[in-house]
């Protein structure tokens, strides 16, 4: 359920690994709540691209995640927070074409070894920390014009 | 440029979406990896494609993208078909390979009318 305070919403989603029927759900929810609260729309599709990668990495890679979406004045911040094998090599994984995706990933389209390329390229800050076996924590921040 | 007028022009079957066909497509991206699309393609744009699984709704959602052609006479998935619906996404298909689809979509963009 969403949270609005003065200036401030909050709001948590889950991810299920392996989901590809449902893969991008999350993301054009927080598509749709940016829209509403008034975001301008380079900042919503910047926010789509990264939620989307991110989800779709989860959906590929872990077992599950929750995502915590915050918008505050001057900045959207979204956190993904998975369940899952992590990043063995997070120099290596950051490399645009470099991929784990298997056969049954690549033929959908995906595993082109870009996700996170993009998510580094869309988002103002972005910061990537995992733990094998354990899971992978992205924080990405787009900010907003402040008024 | 409209979607329509992209498919009457070139003879492509409309799958989907009709009711977004009046959509103005400012340009167009050719490819079948969905993060390239994520990352290149822009507002507007139509994209050319032989992906036809659902995911592709998705992509043109978020990327807010005019609509996608499938090339080779592709046949969209029917989840595929019921999301675009659903997301008011035009599907059409077209006999033609990307290389061939593209550049006469390129004329058509460019011929300025
Ligand atoms: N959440 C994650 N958990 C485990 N591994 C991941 C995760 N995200 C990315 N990776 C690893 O990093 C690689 C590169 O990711 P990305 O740039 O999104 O490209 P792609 O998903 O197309 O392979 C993946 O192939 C995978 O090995
Ligand atoms: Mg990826």
């Amino acid at each position: 359920m969403g949270e609005t305070k003065a200036n401030l919403y909050s709001e948590s989603f889950q991810i299920e690994g392996g989901n590809f029927n449902s893969a991008g759900i999350v993301s054009t929810s927080i598509k749709s709540i940016l829209k509403k609260l008034g975001i301008p729309g380079d900042i919503v599709r910047k926010a789509a691209i990264v939620s989307y990668e991110a989800e779709i990495n989860v959906v590929s890679y872990a077992k599950k995640a929750v995502v915590n979406l915050t918008v505050k004045p001057g900045a959207v911040l979204i956190d993904v927070i998975d369940e899952g094998q992590g990043i063995p090599n997070i120099d290596l994984a950051m490399q645009e074409g470099y991929s784990t995706a298997d056969h049954r990933i690549r033929e959908m389209g995906f595993g082109a070894g870009m996700g996170l390329c993009n998510i580094k390229n869309y988002s103002d800050d972005f910061h990537i920390a995992s733990e094998v076996g354990k899971g992978t924590h992205l924080k990405m921040t787009i900010q907003t014009p402040s008024t | 440029m409209n979607i329509e007028a992209i498919g009457a022009a070139l003879g492509l079957e409309v799958k989907c979406g009709r009711e977004s066909l009046g959509k103005n497509v400012t340009g167009g991206y050719t490819g079948d990896l969905l993060s390239d699309v994520m990352g290149n393609a822009k507002e507007g744009y139509i994209w050319i494609t032989r992906q036809v699984h659902q995911n592709i709704v998705a992509v043109a959602s978020l990327k807010e993208l005019a609509g996608i052609i499938l090339i080779n006479a592709c046949e969209p998935a029917r989840e595929t078909l019921e999301k675009a619906e659903a997301e008011k996404i035009p599907i059409l298909v077209s006999d033609l390979p990307a290389f061939e689809l593209s550049g006469r979509i390129y004329n058509l963009l460019t011929s300025g009318s």
